[in-house]
């Protein structure tokens, strides 16, 4: 079956890139169906900007940035969220300080003006940051004997030890007692910044209102100094299998090696591969041989990751204590011999059909929309790039297979994780 | 694959928001076997999101079979005479596709979201598993172990999960909802072929089943491939009943502790034994659906102010009301203590705010404020036509009509003060509750 031209040459949908007066430019889809718009945005620099020893500090600024605003405490700001249904919330992640916005249009001018207090004039009162701190370390102690939090954290520990990207971007609950306003507002400034925000507007709004809207929220934001730099890096500690003791029945596994970068041309080889070898179909090879075949696990996967200063593959399972060698050798097995033999030519098609079919998917709400756009944004990818993806999935060959499996799965030495009590090692 | 959610803010919505009026109807047909159809239009994208669901779920499992819903529903990608195990998957990710399946308390249902051109292909191979399933012994072994795995990740290794399991088995005294989902483990480990194909003959026929169709497509377009497809499937005969059991009139509070060397964090969880919108009278369930709303829906409601805000005893606290259910249901309170509150400290404290429902949390604000959530969830939840499939398809499958899900904001809007401190005074209160503590042993 092959996809059609149609799918191919065509967007799965239509965006225009809008440019305030005042210069702030967002990437916009108009849709009139609902009665809605959806927003996400994204600053660079994220908890890789934490001050060294206190990790939490970005996350906890994300979690601080709606409790409180203008001339709103916290209740006061949160109450007027409520009344009008509008949604607004904040995350960091490793590179980015990153929101989104929901509103019905009818209350687009109350959320807009929000979103502007939030960004621009939160007030960090400390009320609110000793709750939002016990609130963080309440989770992070929720957290501290799930067997698969637990692997993940020590995979980054492991992987990326010694860089920012190996401390916990929540923090632990030590770094998060010792975070103080002064940190708070040091990061606000230094990275809620109208030079290094990218955005994305859909629904029930015109580019002219949009405009207007766009200057009020994102143009007075000040432009601020450079980010510290984050140092370039590769996955560490790959051939080494560390267990994380746990008397759980059963070990969850994370596994990682070599990736590559989204803005790496070599990218979509490498995605149409990961795809092959561990991606979210059931199709995958490692769900056929762990899961179907064998019954060793329920959920069983690949995905590549990446960030601005690294890239990895990363893998994830979970098995029976009595069975976790035998998980593992089965997955070392598999990526050797698709390293090896490379996928069949209809696989490789069936792949590509796949992931060119089901672009459109990722198109259907307009909150995913503004998720996708802003990260293509973000990744410098263009915004003609969701007319040409299908046609770069298109043209991969089995060469271009080749040499991704080169560089990912390279020499088949992984870093593994295991979190709790495996008995047949 | 996939046990469905424990609980749910609900979205049941209609098609378009009272105040926003217009947009396209949804159109609904029963076909000569019984096959009930459903066809709901969003044009923005080619694509479709084509569902089958199942009148039967966990909740219809066999004494002594739990969790052979849930096994079943893995099963059914295990092939027919026609279409080998993996083939559908395989043509549905060849064609683009996505897919997946899950089982509920009182539904089962499966699901392909495909370009529009695809939906024929779907239906041919949804309608051949809906009667041809083909269960050889070697791929029963491996899926059930594929299950446990799924209840050890699940339960096995959350204390969390296990005291909720623990709530719920103490809540309903005879009820099934007692029952988790995926099974106990000791009956999951016996389940076998003969069980899941008997299981199959009695619940798998047209008369029991809903299509949705929710996408790029007319109607019309529907009915045709529904009648070359499910229309040749042979009807069963009649709907296959389902025995539930009604609970007794709860008469004891009861209090119940996992308590586990890997909790670091207490928690605190209530439960009450409640009317769901099948089983209440006078339209009880739309004010339980409020009152979770205004007591419990987030740091704006009057749990999370008198409790974190106001007294400081908590980190987290609030409520939710599972409606969604065949026979009487769920009523949640929930509350994490602050560093050095102790859950009996807490649960006084909970208590004693639930008592002051009537008087103080009720004012014109909080509920118009709620009101405005809940009628904007409507709103929201037409962006999605996946989201707009599950909420026709499971209100359908636990006996609603079309029609109440579309009054159901108008309903909202009709509940008023008086409506919210009567159902807080008759559902609130000790013998219909259990207390469920999540701790460390102590040293």
């Amino acid at each position: 079956m092959t996809a059609s031209v149609d799918t191919l040459s065509h967007s799965p949908t239509t965006v225009k890139s809008v440019v305030s007066a005042a210069g702030v430019e967002a990437w916009h889809v108009e849709s009139d169906v609902v009665p809605l718009i959806a927003v996400a945005f994204t600053f660079e620099g994220g908890s890789a900007q934490d001050p060294a020893g206190k990790p939490g500090v970005a996350q906890m600024l994300a979690r601080l940035l709606d409790e409180g605003a203008g001339e709103y405490n916290s209740d006061a700001f949160q109450e007027r969220l409520a009344a009008r249904a509008i949604e607004i919330s904040f995350n960091a992640g490793n590179d980015a300080v990153g929101g989104s916005l929901k509103t019905l249009v009818k209350h687009a001018d109350e959320a807009f003006e929000l979103l502007r207090l939030a960004l621009a004039e939160p007030r960090f009162d400390q009320d609110a940051i000793e709750r939002v701190r016990a609130q963080t370390i309440a989770g992070l102690r929720y957290q501290q004997n799930d067997p698969g939090v637990m692997a993940t954290r020590r995979f980054f520990e492991e992987g990326f030890a010694g860089h920012p990207y190996g401390n916990p971007t929540s923090g632990t609950i030590e770094s998060v007692e010792a975070i103080t306003r002064d940190d708070l507002m040091a990061m606000h400034r230094a990275l809620v910044s109208r030079s290094r925000v990218r955005i994305a507007v859909v629904g029930a709004i015109n580019g002219d209102r949009l405009s207007l809207l766009l200057d009020r929220v994102f143009g007075d934001l000040p432009e601020s100094g450079p980010l510290a730099p984050v140092e370039t890096t590769v996955l560490q500690g790959r051939g080494s299998r560390v267990i994380v003791d746990l008397d759980v029945p059963q070990s969850v596994i994370r596994f990682g090696t070599n990736g590559v970068a989204w803005r790496d041309p070599g990218f979509v080889p490498a995605y149409v591969l990961n795809h092959i070898l561990g991606g979210g179909a059931f199709t995958s090879r490692l769900f056929q041989e762990v899961r179907e075949k064998r019954g060793l696990a329920y959920s069983v996967g690949t995905s590549l990751v990446s960030y601005r200063a690294a890239a990895m593959t990363w893998g994830y399972t979970a098995t029976k204590n009595e069975r976790v060698g035998e998980a593992l050798q089965v997955i070392s097995e598999e990526m050797e011999r698709l390293k090896a033999d490379g996928p069949s030519d209809a696989e490789l098609q069936s792949a590509k059909d796949y992931l060119i079919g089901s672009y459109a998917l990722g198109f259907d709400t307009s909150t995913k929309i503004a998720h996708t756009l802003v990260q293509i944004a973000f990744e410098g990818l263009g915004i003609d790039y969701i007319g040409r993806r299908n046609g770069l999935v298109a043209a991969v060959t089995q060469e271009d297979i080749r040499v991704a499996a080169q560089r990912t799965i390279g020499d088949g030495q992984l870093l593994t994780v295991i979190a709790g009590r495996p008995t047949d090692l | 694959m996939d046990t469905g959610p424990k609980h749910h803010l609900r979205t049941d919505a209609p098609l378009y928001g009272r105040t926003e009026g217009g947009g396209p109807e949804l159109s609904s047909f029963t076909l000569d076997n019984g096959l009930d159809v459903v066809v709901i239009p969003d044009r923005r994208v080619p694509v479709v999101t084509h569902m089958v669901w199942y009148r039967n779920g966990s909740a219809d499992d066999p004494l002594g079979q739990s969790g052979i819903a849930h096994f079943l529903e893995h099963l059914m990608f295990k092939g027919t005479d026609k279409h080998p195990a993996g083939e559908f998957s395989k043509v549905v990710s060849n064609l683009g596709g996505q897919e997946n399946a899950f089982t509920s308390f009182d539904y089962t249902a499966y699901f392909q979201r495909v370009a529009r051109e695809h939906l024929e292909t779907m239906m041919e191979f949804e309608s051949d598993r809906m009667t041809n399933l083909l269960l050889e012994e070697s791929v029963v072994a491996p899926e059930r172990d594929v299950v446990l795995e799924e209840r050890r990740m699940r339960v096995e290794t959350d204390p969390s999960s296990q005291l909720s399991e623990a709530m719920a088995a103490s809540l309903f005294v005879h009820h099934p909802y007692g029952i988790p989902i995926i099974g106990w483990m000791h009956e999951i480990e016996t389940l076998n072929r003969q069980n899941a194909l008997d299981y199959y003959k009695r619940f798998y026929t047209p008369e029991n089943a809903i299509l949705v169709v929710a996408g790029d497509v007319e109607a019309d377009t529907v009915r045709r491939l529904a009648d070359k497809t499910y229309g040749r499937v042979a009807a069963g005969g009649a709907r296959p009943v389902r025995f539930r059991p009604r609970e007794p009139e709860p008469v004891a509070a009861r209090h119940i502790t996992v308590a586990d060397p890997k909790v670091e964090q207490p928690t605190m969880q209530r439960l009450y034994l409640v009317p769901s919108c099948r089983t209440a009278k006078d339209r009880d369930c739309y004010a339980l659906e409020l009152l979770a709303e205004v007591i419990g829906g987030g740091p704006t409601s009057y749990l999370y102010r008198k409790l974190v805000l106001e007294r400081g005893l908590a980190v987290n606290a609030g409520a939710w009301y599972m409606s969604s259910a065949m026979e009487d249901t769920r009523f949640s309170v929930y509350a994490v203590p602050a560093q050095g509150v102790s859950l009996e400290a807490l649960e006084e404290a909970v208590d004693e705010v639930l008592r002051t429902i009537p008087a103080e949390a009720l004012d014109s604000d909080a509920i118009e404020r709620a009101k405005t959530r809940l009628v904007a969830e409507t709103i929201y939840s037409t962006d999605s036509q996946s989201s707009l499939a599950r909420i026709y398809g499971s209100a359908l499958a636990i006996g609603e009509t079309i029609e109440d899900v579309r009054r159901w904001p108008t309903e909202i809007e009709a509940v008023f003060k008086d409506d919210l401190a009567s159902a807080a005074e008759r559902y609130l209160i000790p013998r219909r509750s259990v207390t469920g503590y999540l701790k460390k042993p102590a040293a």
